[in-house]
């Protein structure tokens, strides 16, 4: 306790009795350190504007020794930079990093390199943790490279210039685990505390949140004070008080800091504070003891919010799981619904979308590889027309000899089914292909207290909703839709009508088939494309539309999103298995009551 | 309906016979009959991602050994049928192997669902299996071959490493698996072995999804959150088949670091990382007793015959692959050594049977039916490969029954005399 007293103060002495330094006011020289380290001027101007500031900030990282260099960096020339440090050692750390015989060695290296403080080792470091680090297997010299095709461009790590190319044959990849990983993550966080992207500012918090040291008490603090960017603040704060509880030498401070953690609905503080509350054991003096006790106060106050978030988790989790059926059955809402065929090879319809965004994929790659991000775009109307066509073929080819026969068309589309898979097999293969999905449906959104929201998901929920708006429209204002409906719902009187029955059949057959294509398109991004895909879909669609109600498309969209969501909020409960199996029972037991689900078509509607 | 299935699938799935006595050349007269190698690798469904592969394996293997003059002066042919990831299927085509193909030897089953329906036809029919994928042990039948890992030569050394320093520490595990026997029981080893070491039953989860699971997003959101009760977490993934891409895609997309939460996979390999984009996932580990990335003449050499063989330069290899090299190889030894392929000779032979692995050492077959083999853990790396981070100095030898179950504690099993016994407490001496 004595000595963590002694050097919190002195770091406080340190930050308070600081005299003003003449700090740089005009623009930096351009130079090999401005390249690779980012001088403080560099931040917005709101954040690190006074040359006072800056002179705080560096002294302040001083205590992590990244001062002698920082203030050789910015207020002398580069040449005497490098007198700072000795060239020698560093050299031999930075060996010792790509070639040391194991982790423990390099995990000294990088602590070693983090306390001389020299700002080239950021573009080294983050080398190292990108995988770009390598050693010469003939002479183990260490170079910086990018890799492609198998030809390695390579920079000097510690001159910063290119250097020339080679095979990457002759060079071997500096090993990284996830021990190093973390040490390399928090050395390079408190390097770049002063980062001009906001981003790189926010991982640096996270990285110094992770594993707290004393050091970092006084940067993290001025860093705060001047930080503009919300998200960076926000993280910067949660590292503040995670250092100060674990760092601080007074009790008020540090119960000062379980307050400031309190307010943080984050699973992450909640991990920190439950690890910190392990760690005071019973036989601890008082003040540790009530030090717990708010600790565990602030636990209760934090899961307590994150239960309320986890319940929007669950609800949005089950909006997505509900626009992915709602996908899959909107297409037999139409055949089944409103047509009447029970159609096995409606998954078939949904696989063959699938495949056709992959044969799409592959087109563009092939010939437009620039437009690649967009190929999924293209393969929405490619879907469509290929699993509609083939839905139109089956439709004229077999079904329309089957009307008013659901035995035989169950056996007939079944079969179909069993071809179109083997086909597909036969041609693509028995395994999975691979659709990549584009840079703007990867990765996710966090939007508070751990509830993150992939964006392949939010796309997927638009598209569904925008695909059910389009199937309204076309039923309700359109001709076609006109036609269809009349043909239906009373299909001797539409043909006096001067209506062509068997082609309003056929294309409305189309339509369905056709839309569950375009549902291939949005599973080919969550899901494997593969001959079977389609099989795991046909029993949800059909519960889904029988659930909903046959023949009438909003009840299928009802049933679509109660199902989804009933089904995420049973999950964590019951498990993935026996939820299903408990949906399943709930629907049976449904049906039992209303027979013609949620949304009953009122009239003599769908019997064909 | 189910029938309906079979009798489609059967009738689709016209037979390959491939590459036999055609490719084997003149050097074999007209009347010599062929030795038949049945191969029973699903060739669709949702094991065809990782089972594909290990039927062309074993198509190479044959090829080669044609090539260097067959076996004991006689062609090899291959017996190739498609059990359509489909489990009482395995059993039909199994029999179907033995009785009517007449198959001397067959290769084949990934899932231990479809080991353990296969099972009573070999030991009805006195038949021959060699299994080359890593399991849940708890299991020596006479008739079968084991060379993957047993739980102590994958399962076990990769959650000590999860529970070093170099692994993070871990305190708390996630138990992920498919929902079938070889995650339930891998699951109960773990258990057991991470109650010896003092994890209380409260730090670990376990969970089960069907086969060809696609909606993780639930699962990953319960794991961040057990992960968030301030303990260094874990995950051990016994995921199966193709669902783990989806799996990994969603942990990518949910931002699950492996520095904060490492999943370890033990059915995760080269193969099914090939169609993922892997820069997310790096960190992330699997252990095995082979990788594509060992630095060796004998892997290199392996590696190029494969891709000339596949006639794709980008063709990865994995472990499983490793094992039917090795217990191809066994085998055909203890057939020159026995002179016939007669059942019974060819497994007397076995025993003892040495072959190089290709990760620089000697493989040995134990009269446990279980292999001695390398334990490796990898990380993946952004090309998909995996970069080693930790093996064992020796060979392990594989345990058939858990030393952490109690009721398979005592249990011992040895097919050579004073036991002769799969599952036996006590020798027995012949008198």
């Amino acid at each position: 306790m004595g000595l963590r007293q002694l050097r919190y103060t002195e770091v406080r002495e340190l930050s308070t009795s600081l005299t003003p330094l003449p700090g740089r006011v005009g623009p930096p020289q351009p130079g090999a350190w401005e390249r690779r380290f980012y001088p403080f001027e560099q931040l917005p101007p709101a954040s690190l504007a006074t040359p006072m500031v800056h002179a705080i900030l560096i002294q302040a990282l001083g205590r992590l020794g990244v001062a002698a260099a920082l203030c050789a960096a910015l207020l002398t020339s580069p040449a005497s930079a490098q007198d700072a440090v000795p060239n020698a050692n560093v050299a031999e750390l930075v060996q010792a990093l790509a070639t040391g015989p194991d982790f423990t060695t390099k995990i000294q290296a990088t602590q070693s390199l983090a306390t001389t403080g020299d700002p080239r080792l950021v573009p080294i470091l983050q080398a190292l943790l990108d995988g770009n680090l390598y050693a010469r297997k003939a002479d183990k010299l260490v170079v910086i490279a990018k890799e492609q095709g198998g030809v390695l461009t390579l920079t000097d790590p510690l001159e910063d210039k290119q250097i020339g190319q080679a095979p990457a044959a002759d060079f071997e990849r500096a090993t990284v685990n996830n021990r190093l990983r973390t040490v390399l993550q928090t050395a390079l966080g408190a390097l770049q505390l002063a980062h001009p992207d906001a981003i790189r500012r926010k991982a640096s918090a996270d990285a110094l949140f992770k594993t707290p040291s004393l050091e970092m008490i006084e940067p993290l603090k001025i860093a705060l004070t001047h930080e503009a960017n919300a998200g960076a603040k926000r993280s910067l704060a949660i590292a503040l008080a995670a250092t100060e509880l674990q760092f601080a030498a007074t009790n008020d401070v540090r119960t000062r800091a379980v307050a400031t953690l309190a307010v943080y609905a984050d699973p992450n503080v909640r991990a920190y504070l439950s690890g910190r509350i392990g760690g005071i054991a019973a036989g601890a003096p008082a003040e540790e003891q009530e030090l717990k006790a708010a600790m565990v106060i602030a636990v209760a106050e934090i899961e307590r919010r994150l239960a309320n978030w986890r319940i929007l988790g669950n609800i949005l989790q089950g909006i997505s799981l509900g626009s992915v059926l709602m996908l899959a059955a909107i297409g037999l809402a139409i055949t089944f619904g409103v047509m009447g065929i029970i159609n096995m090879a409606h998954g078939e319809m949904v696989m063959l979308g699938a495949y056709t965004t992959y044969v799409v994929q592959m087109a563009f790659r092939q010939y437009l590889p620039e437009g690649l991000d967009y190929a999924v775009l293209v393969a929405i109307p490619a879907a469509f027309a290929v699993s509609g066509l083939v839905g139109i073929a089956m439709e004229r080819g077999v079904i329309r000899f089957l009307y008013g026969r659901p035995l035989e068309t169950l056996l007939a589309t079944w079969g179909i089914s069993l071809i179109l898979q083997q086909a597909v097999r036969s041609i693509f293969g028995p395994t999975n292909m691979q659709v990549t999905s584009p840079p703007w449906m990867s990765g996710a959104i966090d939007i508070a207290g751990g509830v993150v929201v992939t964006y392949n998901r939010i796309w997927i929920v638009v598209f569904a909703l925008l695909v059910f708006g389009g199937l309204i429209l076309i039923q309700r204002r359109s001709f076609f839709g006109l036609q269809m409906r009349a043909v239906t719902q009373n299909r001797r009187m539409a043909r006096s009508m001067g209506i062509r029955s068997g082609w309003v059949d056929a294309l409305t057959f189309g339509l369905g088939s056709g839309i569950a294509g375009m549902a291939g398109v949005a599973l080919s991004q969550i899901d494997n494309v593969s001959p079977n895909l389609g099989q795991s879909y046909i029993v949800d669609s059909f519960m889904v539309v029988v659930f909903g109600g046959v023949g009438n498309l909003w009840g299928t969209l009802v049933g679509a999103f109660g199902l989804g969501i009933v089904n995420k909020f049973l999950e964590p409960y019951a498990g993935a298995v026996l939820g299903k199996i408990l949906v399943l029972v709930a629907i049976v037991l449904f049906i039992q009551w209303r027979p013609r689900g949620m949304f009953a078509l009122k009239g003599r509607a769908v019997e064909v | 309906m189910t029938k309906l299935i079979h009798w489609a699938r059967a009738a689709a799935v016209a037979v390959g016979a491939l590459a036999g006595a055609s490719s084997a050349g003149p050097a074999f007269a007209q009347a010599v009959q062929p030795i038949k190698v049945g191969v029973l690798h699903s060739l669709s469904g949702t094991m065809a991602i990782s089972e594909t592969t290990l039927k062309d394996t074993m198509l190479m293997l044959i090829d080669d050994l044609n090539k260097k003059g067959g076996l004991l002066g006689r062609p090899v042919q291959a017996v190739v049928v498609d059990p359509a990831s489909d489990w009482p299927l395995f059993a039909e085509k199994a029999r179907e192997l033995l009785t009517k193909d007449k198959v001397d030897v067959v290769f084949g089953n990934w899932t231990s669902v479809s080991r353990k329906s296969v099972l009573p036809v070999f030991e009805e029919l006195n038949g021959l299996l060699f299994y080359p994928v890593q399991y849940e042990g708890e299991e020596s039948s006479r008739n079968v071959f084991y060379t993957g890992a047993a739980p102590n030569q994958q399962a076990i050394p990769a959650v000590e490493y999860l529970m070093g320093a170099d692994g993070g520490s871990a305190k708390r595990f996630v138990l992920l698996g498919t929902d079938y026997v070889y995650p339930r029981t891998t699951n109960k080893i773990l258990r057991a072995f991470l109650n010896s070491k003092g994890v209380a039953d409260a730090d670990i989860m376990e969970n089960y999804t069907p086969f060809g699971h696609s909606d993780w997003q639930t699962i990953v959101t319960q794991v961040k959150q057990f992960a968030s009760a301030g303990k260094k977490t874990a995950v051990i993934s016994t995921i199966n088949g193709d669902a783990n891409v989806p799996f990994y895609k969603e942990l990518a997309n949910q931002g699950v670091k492996a520095t904060d939460i490492p999943v370890v996979a033990f059915s995760v390999g080269e193969e099914e990382l090939a169609g993922l984009d892997a820069a997310p996932l790096v960190g992330h580990l699997a252990a095995w007793n082979y990788f594509m990335s060992v630095d060796t003449p004998e892997n290199k050499a392996f590696i190029a015959k494969w891709q000339a063989f596949i006639g794709n330069t980008k063709r990865t290899t994995n472990d499983p692959m490793e094992a039917h090299y090795i217990g191809f190889n066994m085998w055909v030894q203890a057939v020159k050594q026995a002179g016939t392929t007669n059942v019974d000779a060819v497994r007397q032979a076995m025993y003892g049977q040495k072959f190089k692995n290709l990760t620089g050492g000697v493989a040995v077959m134990n009269t446990n039916h279980h292999l001695s083999k390398p334990v490796m853990i990898g990380e993946i790396q952004k090309d998909g490969q995996f970069q080693i981070v930790w093996k064992t100095t020796g060979v392990v030898v594989g345990d058939a029954w858990s030393d952490f179950i109690p009721e398979s504690k005592p249990l011992v099993a040895d097919w050579t005399y004073p036991w002769v016994c799969g599952n036996c407490a006590t020798p027995k001496y012949a008198n």
